[in-house]
């Protein structure tokens, strides 16, 4: 794609390839899937054009899921920092505990348009899966999820809430037993049964169209955000900050803004036991480009392309790529990455909770992380928004057990 | 050097025989045995060796060759030590050598970098099992330079369009997925299987191999009736890695694939 095509009205809309700035997504997949996915991105497109779809996936975003999700102003939080004012994108009283019943949604709906009897999906934190499988209950679906080992064992709350809702949980054993892995049997499975089956992709990664199509289901976070502190305010929010692992939320909230050339976006990424070491998942702020999971992107991988294993606190954000999308924000300098180590996000985790009242997710709890370190430094005036992204009783044992209350 | 793949092709329907295409993993079951086996392989009646240059998060590949892979990596197998191997199977084989790997490691390496190195290194071609024509052309541009093949891969869900457009981007030969599905060992050659083979000649004359689930002599005999060649991967991992200590590994694997081969002649 020739960059002439870069205007500022398409700078952040894919090409017909599913390319965004003519480098970054695309689809490297096998033949077999290709055809799934013309016909996905048709579907999608007639969808997306038909306001009875939009009117559909509105009716379950309110009744089902209780949207809109409330902007909160964190008032003792707010002083406590002593900078900008503070609000909380709500996020962790949608239906499920999580924005991941968004996308779950919306994804059934044209599934159930295309007439696919099968859904398969993958899950890290167990947080999509749940989505997925309860979304499935909801329209009656069969329903299998592929989460890696090791997260089938720090996420066991998820695993069990899976099961209640009727889903099959497969356990991958293979390479490092987490998100990466659950996501390459979940596009084996779909290699496999693609006549039958539609993949639930879970975040804004992927082949050409789920980028898209993911973010714009999530981004409702950012169109209801961007209302309320309107309402609340009159104006727009000067900071909006959220985490990023494969980056469904923060692609969520920061989407509706990205014209609005004074609001900073900032995503959070995981740098675990610190980025000087092997043992992160900060794929924006310290890895390279590749191509991994259908799309070109930034991917942490070695010198020859292979992928490294990653490691995060928390499971949603143990992962080794991020969607295209926000590889495509960072060399425009649309918006920033940086990331905090598992201590500062469990310290985070605490001091959400006690200050606020509010248990968040550990991927949230990143968020804060940062929040807690930008806000004292911003003007009283300004004002930021958090995308509170899940809530934290599914992390609550890991850290009980980590801070030794267990 | 231009490929070596058109001549073998052309050699062996001259000869009225189908291709046996062998696959085996660089540097499984071991790295130094990896030029030797492929001579021993194309000794024994292989027509075409595919060598698969491992990758961590492989999305074609069924349980055996990822585990192939990974046994590879873990000896620490990179690109250019499976470069390195084919310039070594050079000094003992002719037999042509197609690299199949993903996408990305050729793209971190540098597209032309790659296609230079491959085709110094002695190889005729690549398979890029993630990489479809959409995305192909810098690739493309960088291996015709240097001579090498680009096989793109047909699957049973390919439209017709889809069909002409991958078949008429191939070189070397058109790589025919059997079912859809992971590679792996399969009872039976599925039903419909003649009627895609159709579909791809009527739209080039590139030759046609057909792979994914070939895993025996009948299936060979059966592929070969309708295509050009068969390509045999899972089987051959799996008894490499079985047969890795046994002394009399040799004769066994010239057993095996002589007995692939014998069913590539069509009387």
């Amino acid at each position: 794609m020739a960059v002439d095509t870069l205007s500022a009205e398409n700078l952040y809309v894919a090409d017909a390839q599913g390319r965004f700035g003519g480098e970054f997504g695309g689809r490297f997949v096998p033949e077999t899937i290709i055809p799934a996915l013309d016909e996905l991105t048709e579907a999608y497109a007639k969808a997306k054009a038909d306001p009875a779809f939009q009117e559909e996936f509105a009716y379950y975003c309110k009744d089902y899921v209780g949207r809109p999700t409330p902007l909160f102003f964190a008032e003792k939080m707010t002083r406590e920092l002593g900078g900008a004012q503070i609000y909380l994108k709500r996020e962790d009283l949608a239906h499920t505990g999580a924005h991941k019943i968004n996308n779950a949604l919306g994804q059934i709906l044209l599934a159930k348009r295309m007439n696919k009897p099968r859904i398969i999906a993958e899950t890290g934190a167990g947080q999509h899966g749940v989505a997925t499988a309860t979304a499935c209950a909801l329209f009656g679906y069969e329903c299998e999820v592929y989460m890696g080992e090791e997260d089938v064992e720090r996420q066991k709350l998820n695993v069990i809430r899976m099961n209640l809702l009727g889903a099959k949980v497969i356990p991958v054993s293979s390479g490092t037993r987490t998100l990466k892995d659950a996501l390459n049997e979940a596009m084996r499975d779909w290699v496999t049964n693609v006549r039958n089956t539609h993949y639930i992709i879970g975040t804004v990664a992927g082949p050409h169209p789920y980028p898209t199509m993911v973010r714009d289901f999530q981004s409702i976070i950012g169109i209801e955000s961007r209302q309320q502190i309107q309402e609340e305010t009159g104006g727009l929010p000067d900071v909006v900050v959220a985490c990023i692992g494969g980056g469904s939320n923060a692609m969520g909230i920061f989407y509706p803004f990205v014209h609005d050339a004074g609001v900073r976006l900032i995503g959070v990424e995981a740098a675990g036991h610190g980025l000087h070491t092997e043992h992160h998942a900060a794929t924006l702020t310290a890895g390279s480009k590749g191509v991994l999971h259908g799309s070109a992107s930034y991917v942490l991988q070695d010198t020859h392309g292979q992928v490294r294993s990653t490691h995060s606190i928390s499971a949603g954000l143990d992962y080794p790529g991020v969607g295209p999308e926000h590889a495509h924000f960072k060399e425009q300098g649309r918006a920033e990455y940086v990331s905090v180590t598992d201590e500062e996000a469990l310290d985070a985790f605490q001091w959400v909770a006690k200050s606020e009242g509010i248990i968040p997710a550990l991927e949230s709890s990143h968020a804060f992380a940062h929040v807690r370190k930008l806000a004292p430094t911003l003007p009283k005036e300004q004002k930021l928004i958090v995308c509170l992204s899940g809530r934290g009783d599914k992390d609550v044992d890991q850290v009980a057990r980590r801070l030794g209350l267990l | 050097m231009p490929s070596r793949l058109p001549q073998t092709f052309a050699a062996l329907k001259n000869k009225n025989e189908g291709a046996l295409v062998a696959f085996l993993t660089a540097g499984d079951p071991g790295v130094e045995s990896t030029p030797d086996l492929i001579a021993l392989i194309a000794e024994a009646g292989a027509d075409v060796v595919e060598l698969g240059i491992p990758y961590s998060d492989p999305l074609a590949d069924g349980p055996i060759i990822q585990a192939s892979s990974q046994r590879a990596l873990d000896r620490g197998v990179t690109p250019p030590m499976s470069l390195d191997l084919v310039r070594q199977a050079r000094e003992k084989t002719q037999v042509p050598i197609v690299l199949m790997t993903s996408y990305n490691l050729v793209w971190i390496y540098g597209l032309e970098r790659f296609a230079k190195d491959a085709a110094e290194a002695g190889a005729d071609g690549a398979i890029l099992t993630d990489l479809p024509p959409e995305e192909a052309e810098p690739w493309k541009a960088a291996a015709q330079a240097h001579g090498i093949s680009t096989v793109f891969l047909v699957a049973p869900t390919s439209t017709t369009e889809r069909i002409a457009r991958i078949a008429g981007s191939s070189t070397g030969f058109v790589y025919c997925v059997s079912r859809t599905g992971v590679t792996g060992a399969r009872k039976e050659m599925p039903a419909d299987l003649p009627q895609l083979i159709d579909q791809i000649r009527a739209a080039t004359d590139t030759p046609v191999c057909v792979g994914f689930g070939v895993s025996n002599p009948e299936h060979v005999a059966q592929v070969c009736a309708m295509a050009d060649g068969a390509v045999v991967g899972s089987k051959l991992v799996e008894f490499l890695h079985q047969n890795a200590d046994n002394p009399g590994r040799d004769a066994a694997v010239r057993d095996l694939v002589s007995g692939w081969k014998a069913a590539t002649r069509r009387f």
